[in-house]
């Protein structure tokens, strides 16, 4: 198969996609219920939403995204809804089988949600995300409420906060990201890669072209008649009208950070000393808190990384010459959010060599091996904090502000089921990633007891030429209040939203 | 050695039964399709030789795909299948189940066509329907529950001395080990942390094993000129059936999908069962029965030390032909959620997959046998899942212990029993702790 010519439709597509909109310092997030079809549906028909066109950004940016039961109130055919994801169409919480495999337990379980959990009038139909250049954000927020008027019953603002690039806890973040392959440089063919790459094919995250498979991910194809005429048609199909191309799910989770207790539980473990109270969070995140890595970058540069040093520092590294976990702890945070691992164990090349590998004869190969193919598994995060950023000084003052704080999770993708929950439930929650016993995510594990495995509150950091260091009794550093799947459309499916 | 067994007892519900027959097996869990080790009716728990068991209701909701061939799909009764892996023969296994259950068994079998309701009878019932095994793997062929258990408590007390120990220097992993070493000594000295040396191999199974793996290939170099000559016309037979055969891959039904997600995740290890029909015809049913007695041969042969191929995550799975091989039946015990399970299957063995699966009616097109297949990661997904079949009851043995976790404390053992190690050596051994 030839590349396909580089993607040029960024009209179509909404701007989170493409950008973080770093400049838009400000931002608000709005959760609406359908409340009047034909006046939702007159707003949606000309909302000024923000596209991934370049050029001088707006000072107001919109992106909207629909909840399935959004959809449905608007209008859309049940035979179009039903042919979106199936994870889409049950909800992020409303289905305990979901919630159990996500960790969504104890302080996590949607029952206890502020927003997003079981019960029809909890889930939002509409999310529109406001972002601001400073000082636009307030004005424009007031104007859309009385746009909306009788259209949509908002149920709440998400606010967010500027923390300049750290998270609550006080880490750098955002530095790991997918880079998109808008240039369809990686061919669309299934094969095995050898070596982790950064680069991820542009169907991973955008709806409508071939993903790391080299296959369509499914989504809603329809006959381009009447208000399916004017979408987009399929690349795989080109006959049918393609709902789907444009467009990527989104999941929003509010996560609350206990901010003075992670501090707090980790100076008490490094008996109240500053440096190795600082040494002991950095090897629970797996980054330094100003973001620089924990391992020297690669000797060969890693596709989608810039060559620059600083990208390079940033995120030009894998964790091949540290299998043991000495340097960056197996279990580290951001070693389970992406263990930059190839299809293979790294091995010499050759058919043979590979052929051993394949067959599982290589032990040493095997023993890295828990862990594989983590390019069919990253999600692209566009999140943003709220509440108030503290000081670690601040927070194990005792005199920390008493105001909800954390973590606007949000991230996209083409296949909710293959990456985003793929992620959050078997290396974020599950208790035996890479054969780690007794340990969840460090930052956002939920300690509780699983049916058959009573502690999984610790957290292990390997030493050279001396036993693991443990540590134990973790509580929860962070609490999900809020969460839902959504579908974010390109800008023509967000057009047939409201005329269908 | 004590080589692993197998049963998998298939017998048909008597007509109307099926309601009936769901509640009893109902009442064996504590949670959802979980089994209660304690329950009245069949206490699995009481069974120390006893891995993984479980019972299912067979009704075939894919079998209507046969239409995709021309053919009208015959009325197939609906059975009960109770399987489940052992230490020594299914067989023994399950007069022991029938000797110390008589009741609890007849309770739920007397749903099933033509179940005697004398404890004998019984015995000879369960046996006569005992389906032979086309194809199995044992994580660890030969590691007993009794071994689990000794090595489990091993693994725990060294790892509990290890927190105890006080904070050492660098440079000091030989003094490290000798104290754990000691420790055992002591313990053991008690009577406590004993293993229990490995008893004799049965003869009977270490001959039957020997000639096994040495038949097949004897077989397959005398066959090889003919195997050779056939080649071309096989290959040509081949292509032209994967071009024509018909995917049958559609989103699964969301109702049967969330039944099978209730029982799923309630610990770490998850149990699968599927069953598909074998595609018409004597070409593809003697290819199935070919690959699957291949398959057999590695995993008894070659596998069975803590991997099948790259995965590491099954503690014990099988491929059983029911029907006259029409239908094959695949189960499996594996660690960590489904989708990661998938995972496993599409991103490190879909080669594997594709071989034995491909010919099974619906599955996503497969080239030359090996490619493609499973790597049509969504069409994979959605015909798993479709054909999968909830578990009513599920018994798994060791609570809490992954694959990877028995490897583990094995090897903590093995690194316990040597002479003498490196500091190198000792501190990967350490890290296992």
């Amino acid at each position: 198969m030839n590349t396909a010519a580089a993607f040029s439709d960024f009209a179509d597509v909404q701007g989170l996609l493409r950008f973080g909109y770093k400049h838009h310092v400000e931002s608000a997030f709005a959760l609406l219920r359908v409340r009047n079809r034909a006046a939702a549906r007159a707003w949606l028909a000309s909302a000024p939403v923000g596209s991934a066109e370049k050029g001088a950004p707006p000072p107001v940016v919109l992106q909207v995204a629909f909840g399935a039961e959004g959809l449905r109130e608007l209008g859309v055919p049940d035979a179009v809804c039903a042919s979106f994801a199936p994870e889409f169409l049950a909800g992020l919480g409303t289905d305990a089988n979901r919630a159990r495999r996500l960790g969504d337990l104890g302080v996590n379980d949607p029952s206890r949600w502020q927003w997003g959990g079981p019960g029809a009038e909890q889930v939002p139909h509409v999310l529109v995300m406001v972002y601001a250049l400073p000082g636009r954000l307030e004005s424009c927020c007031r104007e859309l409420e009385s746009h909306w008027g009788i259209a949509f019953e908002l149920m709440r603002w998400l606010s967010t906060t500027d923390m300049g690039g750290v998270e609550p806890f006080g880490f750098a973040d955002g530095l790991s990201q997918p880079e998109i392959d808008w240039a369809r440089e990686i061919p669309p063919e299934d094969h095995d890669r050898l070596t982790y790459g950064n680069l991820s094919c542009l169907g991973e995250f955008v709806l409508g072209y071939p993903n790391e498979y080299g296959r369509y991910t499914a989504r809603p194809l329809l006959e381009p008649v009447g208000a399916a005429a004017h979408l987009p048609r399929a690349e795989d199909a080109p006959d049918r009208a393609d709902l789907g191309r444009n467009g990527s799910y989104l999941v929003l989770r509010t996560l609350r950070q206990d901010v003075p207790g992670f501090w707090h539980y980790v100076d008490a473990q490094s008996g109240g000393d500053a440096t190795q109270r600082k040494q002991l969070a950095e090897a629970m995140v797996g980054r330094r808190m100003d973001g620089q890595a924990l391992l020297p970058p690669d000797d060969a540069p890693l596709a989608g990384v810039g060559t620059d040093a600083a990208s390079r520092a940033k995120n030009g590294f894998t964790f091949d010459a540290d299998p043991a976990g000495v340097r960056c702890p197996v279990g580290a945070h951001i070693r389970r959010a992406n263990p930059r691992n190839p299809d293979l164990p790294a091995g010499t090349s050759g058919l043979v060599s590979r052929a051993i590998r394949m067959l599982g004869f290589d032990a040493g190969a095997l023993h890295a091996d828990a862990v594989a193919s983590v390019r069919f598994h990253r999600v692209l995060r566009r999140g943003r904090e709220y509440g108030v950023r503290m000081s670690v000084s601040e927070a194990l003052s005792g005199r920390a502000p008493q105001v909800e704080t954390g973590l606007h999770f949000i991230c996209l993708c083409a296949d909710l089921a293959r990456q985003f929950e793929f992620v959050q439930g078997a290396w974020i929650a599950g208790t035996k990633f890479a054969a780690l016993p007794h340990e969840a995510d460090p930052l956002l594990g939920n300690r509780l007891p699983a049916p058959d495995e009573p502690d999984t509150a610790r957290f292990t950091m390997p030493r050279a030429g001396c036993p693991s260091r443990v540590v134990d009794g973790m509580p929860p550093f962070i609490e999900v209040t809020g969460g839902a799947y959504f579908f974010l459309p390109g800008v023509r499916a967000l057009r047939y939203f409201a005329t269908v | 050695m004590t080589p692993q067994g197998h049963f998998m007892v298939v017998a048909e519900v008597r007509p109307g039964h099926e309601p009936a027959l769901r509640e009893v097996l109902g009442r064996m869990n504590s949670g959802p399709g979980q089994a209660d080790p304690g329950n009245p009716l069949l206490p699995f728990g009481r069974f120390d030789t006893l891995h993984f068991a479980r019972f299912a209701i067979l009704a075939d909701g894919t079998h209507a795909d046969l239409a995709s061939y021309g053919i009208p799909p015959e009325p197939l009764p609906t059975y009960l299948v109770f399987l489940g892996d052992c230490d020594g023969p299914g067989r023994r296994q399950l007069e022991e189940f029938v000797r110390a259950a008589p009741t609890g068994l007849r309770e739920v079998f007397g749903h099933c066509v033509g179940c005697p309701a004398d404890v004998p009878g019984m015995a000879a019932w369960l046996h006569s329907r005992d389906l032979p095994v086309a194809a199995a793997y044992v994580n660890w062929i030969g590691r007993t529950r009794q071994r689990i258990r000794e090595e489990r408590a091993l693994a725990e007390a060294l790892s509990a001395r290890l927190r105890q120990l006080p904070s050492m220097p660098a440079g000091s992993l030989q003094s490290v080990r000798r104290q754990l070493v000691d420790h055992v000594a002591g313990e053991r000295r008690q009577g406590r942390l004993l293993v229990a040396p490995e008893p004799p191999t049965p003869f009977g199974w270490w001959l039957r094993n020997l000639l096994h793996a040495i038949a097949i290939p004897v077989l397959g170099l005398v066959a090889l000129p003919f195997l050779l000559l056939y080649a071309p016309i096989f290959l040509w037979q081949l292509r032209s059936r994967e071009r024509s055969d018909a995917e049958i891959a559609p989103l699964p039904d969301a109702v049967h999908v969330a039944e099978l997600a209730s029982f799923e995740d309630r610990g770490i290890t998850n149990a699968f069962t599927a069953m598909g029909s074998v595609k018409p015809g004597a070409f593809r049913r003697t290819l199935v029965v070919v690959l699957v007695a291949l398959l057999d041969y590695a995993a008894r042969h070659v596998y069975g030390r803590g991997h099948l191929t790259r995965v590491q995550t099954i503690h014990f799975a099988r491929w059983v032909f029911i029907d006259d091989r029409k239908r094959l039946l695949f189960a499996s015990n594996y660690d960590g959620i489904l989708e990661s399970y998938m995972d496993d299957f599409i991103n490190k063995v879909a080669w594997g997959l594709n071989l034995v699966f491909s010919n099974g009616v619906g599955y996503p097109r497969t080239h030359w046998l090996v490619q493609g297949g499973a790597r049509n990661a969504q069409a994979f997904k959605n015909y798993l899942r479709r054909h999968q079949v909830a578990n009513s009851v599920w018994y798994k043995a060791d609570a809490g212990l992954s694959a990877m976790d028995l490897a583990r404390h094995t090897r903590i053992r093995e690194g316990l029993e040597r002479a003498s190690m490196s500091d190198r050596e000792i501190e990967d051994w350490l890290r296992l702790m």
